[in-house]
């Protein structure tokens, strides 16, 4: 895969001057409107996705009535197919369940959906990743007495063990999220599987969506290198506020604005409330 | 050939008891307790009645460790958490588990950090006596840095390629006793669940005693007429505890819908050590048992949770003719 088709290609000084034509037809497109439509034209022709609440919801949603008619949310909770009357608030939120297509123990879900292999893509956040897509979401500092207790793995490791490829949104973009030293691997990616003598199932972290662009590898071997920036960020400003030396794609492109059909879909189908564009 | 199999109803044992003779009779100072429910029907009346009843170095097996376990900690019952995931739910943080582990404040607490699966695969193998539950997870990760127990094999078979193969595998877990909610039981302990099912038969099977917590007690026939939807038969309950609402600030599929404004104040709450200290005070030993904590929140509060209906169509047993 290269970089999303709905993407337009970019000179060097990508973005200067795209603020304005933003704001011409839709008026102003915040930071988590532009990473729901991102992350959903990248979901074109999936089948299955396994995903959070939050952003992932967004994004599924919108996908869902755009560039994936098709594509079915698992959630963690069990649940597979839901048709939700009213926007989750939780993976386990009662809407999720009335009316799902199924509802499946943990055991069944974990083991034989998601370990069997039967997730195209995993949908993770995590408040570090390095430059081959291992993750940190237990601490930061150092585990046995850390400064900041985070939740830790949940399903977070068996999704980066099992999916085929995983897609990670990262909504802050600086040199402590993306860093060269994971404080501690919650979520291995399967270079690390591999040099501990484990044969990994799947591709591990292929796009890592910020606030500042897109970063893609393809699989095993592979750093994460920038392939797009959005619009109004250069090439430079992504890699100052990466933690190490960003690779940088040949041909970096400019992510093409929302359009005023995503945006109307986001705003006023998938979450009118706004409960998560915020 | 007909049976006498309709009188056998009438030799159900009834298990049924009061919360606080259940947790006074199978919940002991130094019990490891699995308390399970993920995100829906989480047994919280039963952490508060523990709580009452001022039991001392637990040890706490709970998937997603969070008010509850939150509150469990606060209140000096917990020694050990065994947890896949220790928050707020998506709602912000837990704060006397986060001074506990961050500063050791006001004792250190004893963590064992694993992944979902990892702890599903442990109530696997703890009800099925296995000696430990193989699960594609952990290659490079650094839990088994922190967690001896996270440990690899060699599969004593060929991998696809005829190549040998390594697997992480996670031991047994077999809790004193598992306390899960549901939304109905007959008095023997047939359980009804519906929604989201967890790994609350697991949980039940790997422990040595089970409490079934439930909205409602069911006339044996009603549980009879769709045995299907029974998660956790009579075999495997020694207490079945009527506790309407007790699973708040979670939910009960078709009875009550989550509290999310708590789960949203607990942050707040938790935060500081003074006002966890008196939400105790108040809400827990301040009230006898559950049901005036439901009485406390009042009718209005209830009104604010209510469920429609949305009824399931029945399907047909047949029987012979």
């Amino acid at each position: 895969m290269t970089a999303p088709a709905s993407s337009s290609r970019a000179g060097a000084s990508a973005g200067a001057g795209q603020d304005s034509e933003r704001n011409d037809h839709v008026g102003a497109v915040t930071s988590s409107e532009l990473l729901s439509v991102v992350a959903s034209r990248e979901l074109a022709g999936k089948r299955t996705v396994f995903a959070g609440i939050g952003l992932p919801t967004l994004a599924t949603s919108l996908a869902n009535r755009t560039v994936a008619p098709r594509l079915e949310v698992v959630y963690e909770s069990g649940v597979c197919g839901a048709h939700p009357s009213h926007l989750p608030e939780t993976i386990a939120d009662a809407v999720l369940i009335t009316g799902a297509e199924a509802v499946l123990p943990m055991p069944t879900l974990f083991g034989s959906v998601l370990q069997g292999g039967h997730i195209d893509v995993g949908f993770l956040g995590a408040a570090q990743i390095d430059k081959w897509g291992n993750l940190n979401s237990s601490v930061i500092g150092d585990w046995h007495r850390p400064k900041v207790r985070l939740p830790g793995s949940g399903g977070a490791a068996e999704v980066m063990a099992n999916s085929r490829e995983v897609f990670v949104v990262m909504r802050r973009h600086d040199p402590r999220s993306l860093t060269a030293h994971l404080d501690f691997c919650t979520s291995p990616g399967p270079d690390r599987a591999l040099a501990d003598g484990i044969r990994p199932l799947g591709a591990g972290v292929t796009r890592v969506i910020t606030e500042l662009g897109i970063l893609a590898r393809a699989g095993v071997g592979e750093e994460l290198r920038l392939i797009a920036v959005h619009p109004g960020v250069s090439v430079d400003d992504v890699r100052a506020k990466t933690g190490w030396d960003l690779l940088v794609d040949d041909e970096v492109s400019v992510t093409e604005q929302p359009s005023a059909e995503e945006l109307s879909l986001l705003r006023e189908e998938v979450d009118p409330e706004r409960v998560y564009l915020r | 050939v007909k049976t006498a199999a309709s009188t056998a109803a009438d030799a159900t044992v009834d298990k049924t008891m009061t919360m606080r003779d259940a947790v006074a009779e199978y919940v002991h100072d130094g019990d490891t307790v699995a308390l399970e429910g993920f995100t829906h029907l989480i047994p919280t009346a039963a952490g508060h009645e523990i709580i009452r009843q001022g039991r001392r170095n637990l040890t706490l097996v709970r998937m997603t460790a969070d008010i509850v376990a939150d509150q469990m900690l606060a209140a000096g019952c917990l020694t050990t958490l065994v947890s896949s995931f220790v928050g707020n739910s998506s709602a912000g943080s837990l704060g006397e588990l986060r001074r506990r582990v961050e500063r050791a404040s006001p004792e250190p607490l004893v963590f064992e950090e694993y992944s979902h699966y990892g702890m599903i695969c442990r109530y696997l193998a703890g009800a099925q006596r296995l000696p430990f539950y193989p699960l594609r997870s952990y290659g490079g990760s650094q839990l088994p840095e922190v967690n001896s127990a996270l440990r690899k094999v060699t599969s004593p078979y060929p991998g696809p390629d005829g190549e040998s193969e390594d697997i992480y595998v996670v031991p047994p877990v077999n809790p004193d006793v598992a306390i899960i909610h549901a939304q109905r039981a007959d008095r023997g302990g047939n359980t009804q669940i519906w929604g989201l099912t967890g790994v609350q038969a697991e949980a039940v099977y790997a422990s040595r005693k089970a409490i079934v917590v439930v909205e409602e007690v069911a006339a044996d026939e009603v549980i009879r007429s769709d045995p299907n939807r029974t998660l956790v038969p009579s075999h495997a309950v020694d207490a079945v505890v009527e506790c309407p609402r007790g699973a708040h600030p979670s939910f009960a599929q078709g009875y009550y819908d989550r509290d999310n404004a708590f789960y949203r104040a607990w942050s707040d709450i938790s935060k500081d050590e003074e006002r966890l200290t008196e939400w105790l005070r108040e809400w827990v030993y301040g009230t006898r048992d559950h049901a005036e904590y439901v009485e406390k929140l009042g009718a209005e509060f209830w009104e604010g949770l209510a469920v429609g209906e949305a009824m399931s169509l029945p399907v047909n047993y047949g029987r012979r003719l």
